[in-house]
């Protein structure tokens, strides 16, 4: 035993994290050094002291029965037509690769929906005006959702049509929501939001799912042992669970956080550990669901908290996030980005965290340790999300009583603002930023009140001023260096003309580099794009949210759709998806309902279907012919924007304005045929 | 840099709103809360915030809910760094400023009412050169040549070129490609509508030179032109903005010249019109706005060179434009059908009373004409001293496989405009009391008599290739010769006035169908028969059978009438299957000959409306020229938008002023003898004809019982005026079953 400990330490001296390679992101760099100096272990040293599971990471491991685990590794010498690899009760690599590619699918469903769920409950308690801390606070949202769950907006009385009372309104969409969950029958309301060619595509493959979370329980039944080994037929159920995600669980997430919080609109802000202060209580937000934290920035802005936090000694309240309920709060009330997923420990490590409240997701057990070392109060608020170091307080957080709730927290933190050490160090960096699009602000961006509408956008893509769009979101992976993936991906697409819309730790990565500031358009754009970011006034990547705000990339590609000009279907459009530095369950949902809608999707780090070449394959050549849109894999940042762009040139070819376009001059006849 | 533009606009927003804010109180100040305001003689209260925000301006107060609009509108400022988007705002705040425009202008009738000269015509010599907003009467009469693309589209110019040379030289570029142009704002102290006259150049509607105003707030009579012909025409509703700033983009090509400096305020209009989908182009360095999408190309474009200002304005708008190229000294087109020859210009004058001028169109043998061939008969220009008259006679033979002698009027009546259309020359009149005067200016450039031969030979082959292969034009201008034909013409009017006067419905198995306006008015099909010609008055079933010849998949169709369904009414079964199909089921049978049952659709552009006057037992029918208002409680532009857009509407009915005297003009109501009211402008217009046909109908003094304004406008004033005449309705039966 002694020698092992012995060889232990050794290695763990030997292998700390080089803090230059770790990431490139300044900040994170100094705060690392930090950590190592005052002997704080963080994830970028256990990433170089603990290697993945070479395995598991090609998606061949099966230990879904206490058989296993049977390990199916990819032979050096692979050969596909004599590969006999088998578990033992038979399943063979595409089999175990499949079923453990739809369990992450599973997982990452659940992950939204579940959050779907705690929203539309709260949404629930506002509608039925249980609770003060939450109203209908976005009405033209509520109407403009209604009519996709099959809620009349209007009625009529005595022949003449009237708005309908936005109380009942709500009430009835509460219940519809909360009903897409478990419905017995029919299937997901929301698919039809999508463009009608698509919705035909999903009919005829059979993967309209019939309900959110039966989709998922589903999955969990034909991975268990000896249920479906047929790696086509798992797929099939991959595929609807990710859609009752994409076009169920976190749209309707997003939805209702709109009507709830309000339809986030361009704000500006700032980015990365420097908006932390000194002189102030640092509350530092991190997870997934605003339904807390919108209620804490309430809280934090009331003068009663800010003269208690003067009375302590502070100058004020700051607060800042990370991770995508950073996000949400980015979005709707310009709250800064305290960093990435990556760097939620190093928050803590500045010494001038006083609380870190989480709620759910991406919320690393380690951060326990992490507080440990210094004052912070780590404060967990969800009931299904606690953590078993005894140094962590959990709040439990009950949306009937949200207000005295955050009040608790707030205090909490403030209170602790005594008691930091003098060894207080927040890195300077920073960026600025705009945030705040989506479908409904973006719309509006592109024309006005009275022309606002998606065909500008279109018309500029036509016009090859704009050579496509893509979408990079996703999240931050400490076996590749921190932030690097996402820039190099990111910087490669606009510098050839392709618009990025961003979610996640995506966006945040990019709001650190100054990517998300108008200014950077003229930097790092090429011209066509550069001009169209200009006329705009916009940043040429535009912040959509959270994860589950994928769901606005979702109906933004469906604006386009409707607009005209680029085909009837998300498979037409000059469009690509990615996640550089993917690492969660999430992700491989959120690419499944991608690939699915008919978007090419790149992913970077590592593919957990390496080791099973011929499922591989289906997921990267055969999707396509099914869904239009198709998986890929590539490692290498700057060949991974080169694939979205020649998959982004392929498309515009079958559109046809793979060349310049002609200026139409038009007589009365060729007006005519114009639509008004 | 559009942030510069941003920058700039947004400002100039919140300057032109607040101060429109301040002029709103100032007028509270002077005038009751509840004092009318408007602009003249419209249907369409202030046109741009009616259309676009469905607001009825009729008061002061009123106004007080657009400038609150307009406050809202109004974007924050942009900031220098990491600034929020721009686009959005930056056209918020140029709408926010149009619309402050309006009202400004508004105030403006209110406070100085004398400001602007209601008038269709200038009158620079009286300081009456800026005319306002059009009345009705004009946008209706010239809203129609922007929807069914005769007029391809305005240039709105603001400010002033460097010279008047410099000014008219823009404006004839215009001219020949029948692109109106609308003036406003001043740069310099001076604006291009005083260059324009200075230059001498005519403006007014009927040069398509319209000089709006001095200050840029003026501009908004454009917008408010193009909207209302969108309203009027496109069908488009009050307060849909969307449909309503589309139909802009897609169908009425406008852009913007700015000629001088553009500052804030321009800066805020020009954004405003992107709204519309109409570029800017500007003569100075201002920045630039290239990316497309709002509007169908760029934006704004700089530093165009007053050269090629023009020819940048269209290829910006995407506007396709046809140069008539014929070769005459004279400049020809659209644009100068209005132009006059006043006493001071004029050089030569034919026909008027002076000497006698004829014009005759004839059928001939392939054989026996050469074509191209122009034969002056007598003195040209040369042989003539300025003051002196000439005789003319206008003898145009043409032949053609396709040719037939029932096209002979029709093309006769093309050279009233296509004569018209030579800058310098006016003509009016037509068949033997044609008057054509000659310009100075025309002379200068090297117009001959000969000329006019060129034009009628090029244009006839360019309008009617498909029925004619030859035209030969012999010009006479001895007087024996001119007499000779004149003789010979008045013959040939008189077989063809009887051969068109005999024709009856019962007559002919085939009538015409008329879609030329189904693009603005989508349920209106107007059937043409011999009878009753079409209500815009420009077609009868003579004029549609040659266009349907001309062009066999055009506008007039052929329509089987069928079986006759009701003799008295007037409906006929095949004509009931046609206007369905052509309707797409929204309209399934009509009458011909009744206004009270199922009456015929009725589109934006007929000549008059009738209306039943139960009380009176009779009816009344108003024309588009008269302004007041009728006994049916309702103006013409009332009647008009309530019956546009293609709607059958009992008691209500168009038609053409022709058709009034026609024999079966709602004959199956108990025809003209139920007419008891019309405007007298109508009623004198059509005098003789209204004795002829009331004679025939047993009612010789017929004309002498129809009451007009001058009697009353209400059905109980004319009531006593009726009966003490003895008018015949009084007695007919109940005029409803």
């Amino acid at each position: 035993m002694a020698e092992v400990k012995e060889i232990k330490k050794v290695a763990k001296k030997a292998k700390m994290a080089d803090p230059a390679t770790a990431s490139i992101d300044p900040a994170t760099r100094e705060m690392l050094e930090r950590a190592q100096k005052l002997g704080v272990e963080t994830i970028f040293d256990r990433a170089v002291t603990m290697k993945a599971c070479n395995i598991g990471s090609q998606g061949t491991c099966c230990k879904n029965c206490s058989m296993g685990p049977c390990r199916l590794p990819l032979p050096k010498d692979y050969d596909e037509a004599t590969d006999e690899r088998k578990g033992l009760c038979g399943a063979t690599a595409n089999t175990i690769a499949a079923r453990n590619f739809i369990r992450m699918v599973a997982g990452g469903a659940a992950a939204h929906s579940d959050h779907g769920r705690s929203v539309a409950e709260v949404f629930m308690s506002a509608a039925r005006k249980e609770t003060e801390a939450y109203k209908i606070k976005d009405e033209g949202k509520l109407r403009q959702m209604a009519p996709h769950l099959g809620v009349a907006t209007t009625l009529e009385v005595d022949g003449e049509v009237q708005d309908r009372d936005i109380d009942e309104i709500a009430l009835e969409v509460a219940e519809k929501s909360l009903n897409e969950w478990g419905k017995a029958e029919g299937t997901v309301e929301y698919l039809k939001r999508a463009p009608a060619p698509r919705y035909e595509i999903w009919k005829k493959q059979g993967v309209l799912p019939r309900n959110i979370d039966r989709e998922i329980v589903e999955i969990m039944h034909r991975t268990h042992m000896g249920v479906d080994q047929d790696y086509k037929n798992l797929m099939k159920q991959g595929v609807r669970a990710s859609l009752a995600d994409g076009w169920g669980g976190s749209m309707l997430a997003t939805d209702m956080q709109d009507v709830l919080f309000g339809t986030p609109f361009p704000l500006v802000s700032e980015a990365n550990l420097g908006v932390m202060k000194e002189d102030m209580v640092n509350i530092v937000i991190h997870g997934h669901e605003p339904v807390l934290s919108e209620v804490i920035v309430e809280v934090a802005q009331t003068k009663e908290m800010i003269d208690y936090a003067k009375e302590k000694g502070a100058k004020g309240i700051q607060l800042s996030g990370i991770c995508c309920t950073a996000n949400e709060i980015l979005q709707r009330h310009g709250v800064p980005l305290c960093g990435t997923f990556l760097q939620q420990e190093l928050a803590i490590v500045t010494g001038a965290c006083d609380a870190m409240v989480v709620d759910i997701q991406c919320i690393m057990q380690n951060l326990a340790n992490v507080a440990k070392c210094f004052h912070t109060k780590l404060i967990t608020t969800h009931p299904i999300a606690r953590m078993e170091q005894d140094n962590v307080v959990h709040i439990e957080f009950d949306e009937h009583h949200a207000l005295e709730d955050a009040q608790r927290i707030v205090k909490l933190a403030i209170d602790n603002f005594t008691e930091r050490g003098a060894d207080v160090m927040i890195p300077k960096h920073k960026s600025p930023m705009v945030g705040g699009f989506g479908v409904e602000s973006v719309q509006y961006h592109l024309g006005g009140t009275f022309r606002g509408d998606y065909y500008t956008l279109n018309d500029n893509i036509i016009n090859g001023r704009i050579r496509g769009i893509g979408g990079v979101v996703g999240c931050n992976n400490a076996r590749t260096k921190h932030n690097e993936a996402h820039i190099q991906v990111v910087k490669e697409l606009i510098k050839n003309d392709v618009i990025v819309l961003t979610t996640g730790c995506n966006a945040i990565a990019c709001a650190m580099e100054g990517l998300l500031t108008p200014e950077s358009a003229k930097v790092f754009c090429g011209p066509g794009l550069a001009e169209v970011c200009e006329t705009v006034g916009i940043p040429p990547v535009l912040h959509l949210g959270s994860c589950v705000d994928n769901s606005r990339i979702l109906l933004a590609a469906t604006e386009v759709v409707k607009a005209g000009g680029l085909g009837n279907d998300i498979s037409a459009l000059p469009a690509a998806g990615s996640a550089p530095e993917w690492m969660s369950e999430k992700a491989i949902s959120i690419g499944q309902y991608f690939v699915a809608s008919g978007v090419y999707t790149v992913f970077g780090t590592v593919f957990p279907a390496e080791g099973a070449p011929v499922f591989q394959r289906f997921l990267f050549e055969e999707m396509e012919k099914m869904y239009g849109g198709m998986w890929d894999f590539e490692k290498d940042p700057i060949l991974h924007a080169r694939k979205m762009i020649a998959h982004i040139d392929k498309k515009r070819k079958e559109l046809g304005i793979d060349k310049a376009r002609e200026r139409v001059m038009m007589d009365m006849s060729d007006r005519m045929a114009l639509e008004v | 840099m559009s942030k510069l533009v941003a920058f700039a606009a947004i400002q100039g927003g919140y300057n032109i709103v607040s101060k429109v804010e301040g002029d709103y109180k100032k007028a509270l100040d002077t005038f009751n809360a509840d004092t009318p305001v408007g602009f003249p003689n419209t249907a369409y209260y202030l046109p741009v915030i009616y259309s676009l925000l469905g607001i009825k301006v009729e008061k002061l107060e009123d106004m007080q809910k657009v400038l609150t609009f307009c406050r809202k509108l109004l974007p924050p400022h942009i900031k220098s760094r990491n600034h929020l988007p721009y686009l959005g705002p930056l056209l918020d705040a140029g709408m926010a400023a149009l619309l402050a425009f309006e009202i400004k202008e508004g105030l403006r009738y209110l406070n100085e009412p004398d400001f602007y000269h209601v008038s269709e015509e200038c009158d620079p010599e009286n300081g009456k050169l800026w005319l306002g907003a059009a009345e009705d009467t004009v946008f209706r009469k010239r809203g129609v040549e922007f929807v069914d693309g005769s007029a391809p589209g305005f240039a709105a110019i603001v400010g002033a070129a460097p010279t008047p040379e410099i000014a008219k030289d823009i404006i004839e570029e215009y001219q020949k490609r029948s692109i109106y142009v609308f003036l406003a704002a001043n740069h310099n102290g001076t604006s291009v509508s005083q260059q324009l006259v200075e230059a001498g150049v005519q403006v007014g509607w009927n040069t398509k030179i319209v000089p709006f105003g001095p200050d840029i707030s003026s501009a908004i009579f454009a917008l408010g032109f193009a909207n209302r012909a969108a309203m009027a025409f496109g069908g488009v509703q009050p307060g849909d903005y969307k449909k309503m700033l589309m139909y802009n983009k897609n169908r009425i090509f406008a852009f913007v010249n700015a000629l001088g400096d553009v500052g804030t305020e321009w800066g805020a209009a020009a954004a405003g019109c992107v709204n519309w989908g109409f570029p800017t182009l500007a003569d100075t360095d201002i920045p630039e706005i290239l990316p497309t999408g709002v509007c169908t190309y760029e934006h704004v474009i700089a530093n165009v060179s007053h050269e090629e200002m023009v020819q940048k304005s269209v290829e910006t708008r995407g506007l396709k434009v046809t140069i008539s190229d014929i070769d005459i000294p004279c400049s020809f087109g659209p644009a100068y059908e209005g132009e006059r020859v006043r006493g001071a210009d004029l050089y030569t004058q034919m026909g008027g009373g002076k000497t006698q001028a004829t014009e005759l169109v004839k059928l001939a043998e392939m054989t026996d004409i050469e074509d191209g061939k122009v034969n002056v008969v007598g003195p040209d220009i040369g042989d003539i001293k300025e003051g002196d008259v000439l005789p003319l006679g206008i003898y145009v033979e043409v032949a053609g496989r396709e040719m037939q002698a029932d096209f002979e009027p029709i093309l006769e009546r093309q050279i009233h405009h296509l004569v018209n259309y030579i800058q310098g020359i006016m003509h009016m009149g037509q068949r033997d009391i044609a008057w054509i005067r000659v310009s100075k200016a025309a002379i200068d450039k090297g117009f001959t008599i000969k000329d006019i031969g060129v034009v009628l030979h090029a244009k006839f082959h360019q309008d009617f290739g498909a029925i004619l292969d030859k035209v030969e034009v012999t010009l006479y201008t001895k007087k024996e010769d001119v007499d000779k034909l004149t003789k010979r013409a008045r013959g040939e009017y008189k077989t063809r006035d009887e051969r068109v006067d005999k024709m009856t419905d019962e007559d002919v198995e085939i009538f015409y169908s008329c879609t030329l306006c189904q693009s603005f008015a989508p349920s209106h099909v107007c059937a043409v028969s011999p009878e009753r010609t079409g209500l815009c008055g420009a077609y009868n079933w003579m004029d549609c059978r040659a266009s349907y010849q001309i062009n066999p998949t055009g506008p007039n169709q052929p329509i089987e009438k069928g079986e006759v369904l009701d003799a008295k009414l007037g409906m006929f079964k095949g004509v009931n299957e046609f206007v369905a199909k052509a309707s797409r089921g929204a309209i399934t049978q009509y009458n011909f000959y009744s206004m009270v049952q199922e009456p015929m659709t009725t589109c934006g552009c007929c000549e008059c409306i009738a209306a039943m006057l139960p009380s009176c037992n009779g009816v009344m029918t108003v024309s588009r020229e008269y302004t007041g208002e009728t006994p049916c409680g309702m103006k013409f532009t009332t009647l008009a938008g309530v019956m546009g857009g293609g709607a059958s509407s009992p008691g209500f009915v168009g038609h053409s002023k022709y058709n009034i005297t026609q024999r079966k003009f709602i004959v199956g109501d108990g025809g003209l003898l139920r007419m008891v009211w019309m405007p007298k402008i109508l009623k004198d217009e059509i005098k003789e004809r209204i004795e002829a046909r009331g004679a025939e109908m047993g009612v010789p003094d017929l004309f002498d019982k129809i009451a007009d304004e001058t009697v009353g406008i209400t059905e109980e004033e004319i009531m006593p005026f009726l009966e003490e005449k003895g008018h015949p309705a009084l007695s007919m039966p109940p005029i409803i079953g």
